[in-house]
């Protein structure tokens, strides 16, 4: 059995596996400056995790524990 | 210092941070060594060429179990101590298993259409992965769908304790039914059956996945974190409006 006879299935496997590796790779890599500009955005705005909230609510309350 | 220490989200962060480098290094290392040695691994004698999709097919498969094997643990520090950290793990392990899963069952049926003469079967190994597959969609689904992270993380715990039933269905199922998919060849008693010329790039291939899913799942955990902090000040911003 040669390696050219099935030739097109190894290379549609490796590049269906290098697919989902470079997507997963690119979503970590955005999610994670996406998170990074909100979180200075946010700071920017003087709103830090040690600032201290103006009123602090119960839906505030539990997103800080989730935190 | 305490493994229990690490559990909480901002030394976890720090720990991260310095970690992710070194394995995602790790990784890259593991990846050339085990493709350079896929490359040169001789054809099989049955199966010729197409064994070296196996490099790719079976570390989807032990990463997509893993991967579930990881949600079931933090499932159960999410519903016995509520943990945060818990809830964390499973969100960002669940796409990154979904993943694995789906490039098993893609590089499998790639394998099979010329082995088998079929790209799918409906036989028990199969549809049991593809249960695995939807599984992981639906926990997906619910994290996205419910909008309180601590009411979701309840609701994904359950799926995810409840599915793990599916793991050592995926596991035996070559033995306990006619299966076409062949018996297990690499962690069986008696030893592995395939030769060491193909079974080491193998086992380096299985490494190097490895390797990049702990990088994945650490950098995913980073990226759970920091969006968990967005929201609480996002939060803290309308109370600061309101």
């Amino acid at each position: 059995m040669e390696t050219a006879d099935h030739f097109g299935f190894i290379a549609a496997a490796y590049t269906a596996a290098a697919a989902v590796v470079l997507v997963l790779i690119a979503w970590v890599m955005i999610d994670y400056r996406a998170q990074r500009r909100a979180l200075a955005d946010l700071e920017r705005r003087g709103f830090s995790r040690r600032s201290e909230p103006v009123q602090a609510g119960p839906a505030m309350e539990q997103a800080r524990q989730d935190a | 210092m305490p493994v229990i220490d690490f559990a909480n989200p901002s030394r976890f962060l720090n720990v991260a941070n310095r970690a992710i480098p070194w394995f995602g290094g790790a990784a890259v290392l593991a990846f050339a060594f085990g493709l350079n040695q896929a490359v040169v691994a001789p054809d099989d004698y049955q199966q010729g060429a197409t064994v070296k999709i196996m490099f790719l097919h079976v570390p989807g498969a032990w990463l997509g179990m893993l991967g579930w094997a990881v949600m079931t643990v933090a499932a159960l520090g999410t519903l016995v101590w509520r943990h945060p950290l818990a809830d964390v793990t499973a969100k960002a392990a669940a796409p990154i298993g979904a993943a694995f899963t789906l490039m098993c069952l893609v590089t499998g049926s790639l394998w099979g259409r010329p082995m088998w003469g079929t790209y799918w079967v409906w036989d028990a190994r199969l549809t049991s992965v593809l249960v695995l597959f939807l599984l992981y969609l639906g926990v997906i689904a619910v994290w996205r769908t419910v909008e309180d992270p601590s009411r979701a993380a309840r609701a994904a715990a359950i799926l995810t304790i409840v599915g793990a039933l599916d793991l050592p269905i995926i596991k035996f199922s070559v033995d306990w039914w006619n299966t076409l998919h062949q018996p297990a060849s690499v962690f069986r008693a008696g030893g592995p059956t395939i030769h060491p010329t193909i079974l080491m790039p193998l086992l380096i291939m299985t490494v190097a996945f490895t390797l990049l899913f702990v990088t994945l799942l650490l950098a995913a955990m980073r990226n759970e974190i920091l969006r968990r902090r967005v929201r609480t000040l996002r939060l803290m911003q309308a109370s600061a409006a309101a």
